[in-house]
């Protein structure tokens, strides 16, 4: 049993995935905890951060094909999947009182939104 | 007392594999993100309702709910399908999206009540 046969060559998606997980749902909780309450600043953030982060991720690899498959395993599909959250974002909006609810998803939205296609303007602008 | 955060990144290596195994990828088809953070929102809407242990609070709602779910995904695949034609279904994802998780936040909710009270 050899290369791809091997069953650590079929865990190594999974492995790489776990790292992504542990490391993206870490970060997320340090940035919460270190931002100021009353509204969720720490969501915003993450969900901006890891669009834009994702942006440049996926638009590198649509264009250039530099990274490689399991790179894009373990950053987008680990660690910036896991960074960023719709469920946390859901609840809070839930649970914050009307206009600060339609404030809190039109910051998600349009911030997050911006930063994919702000992603998409670095990438396309550091192409030779 | 474990270290919150490891707790966090525990649930976070759970909730990455699951999404993961559900088959979520990141792509132009959006279907996935959809079930992954309404499924998601449901089980965090529960999960703060019920009266839970800090710890495992730390390891399934901030960890794995948190990380099961997506926004990045989300966003990205809203923009591609916007900027590759698909603008009505751009704003049917992003719209609802919101629309299925809230619903799904006060669903989960709701049981999470019930499974209180009966507790």
């Amino acid at each position: 049993m050899t290369g791809r046969d091997h069953p650590l060559a079929r865990a190594e998606p999974l492995l790489l995935i776990a790292i992504g997980g542990f490391v993206g749902a870490t970060l997320r909780y340090a940035i919460s905890t270190a931002l100021p309450g009353g509204f969720p600043w720490g969501t915003l953030t993450v969900n901006v951060l890891g669009s834009f982060a994702l942006g440049l991720l996926l638009y590198e690899a649509h264009l250039t094909d530099l990274l490689s498959a399991e790179t894009r395993l373990i950053l987008g599909t680990g660690l910036l999947s896991s960074f960023t959250t719709y469920s946390t974002f859901a609840v809070e909006t839930a649970t914050l009182d009307p206009a600060m609810a339609v404030l809190n998803v039109g910051a998600n939205y349009a911030l997050g939104f911006l930063a994919v296609v702000g992603a998409r303007a670095v990438t396309r602008g550091s192409l030779p | 007392m474990t270290s919150p955060a490891v707790l966090v990144g525990v649930g976070g290596v759970l909730g990455a594999i699951a999404r993961h195994l559900v088959g979520a990828r990141i792509e132009t088809d959006n279907a996935d993100t959809f079930a992954v953070n309404v499924l998601g929102s449901v089980a965090l809407g529960l999960l703060v309702t019920v009266p839970l242990d800090a710890q495992l609070a730390f390891v399934f709602a901030t960890g794995f709910c948190g990380a099961f779910t997506t926004f990045s995904s989300f966003a990205f695949e809203t923009v591609r399908l916007y900027e590759t034609g698909h603008r009505r279904r751009a704003v049917t994802n992003a719209a609802g999206s919101l629309a299925a998780a809230l619903v799904g936040v006060a669903l989960g909710a709701g049981l999470g009540s019930v499974l209180a009270g009966a507790m």
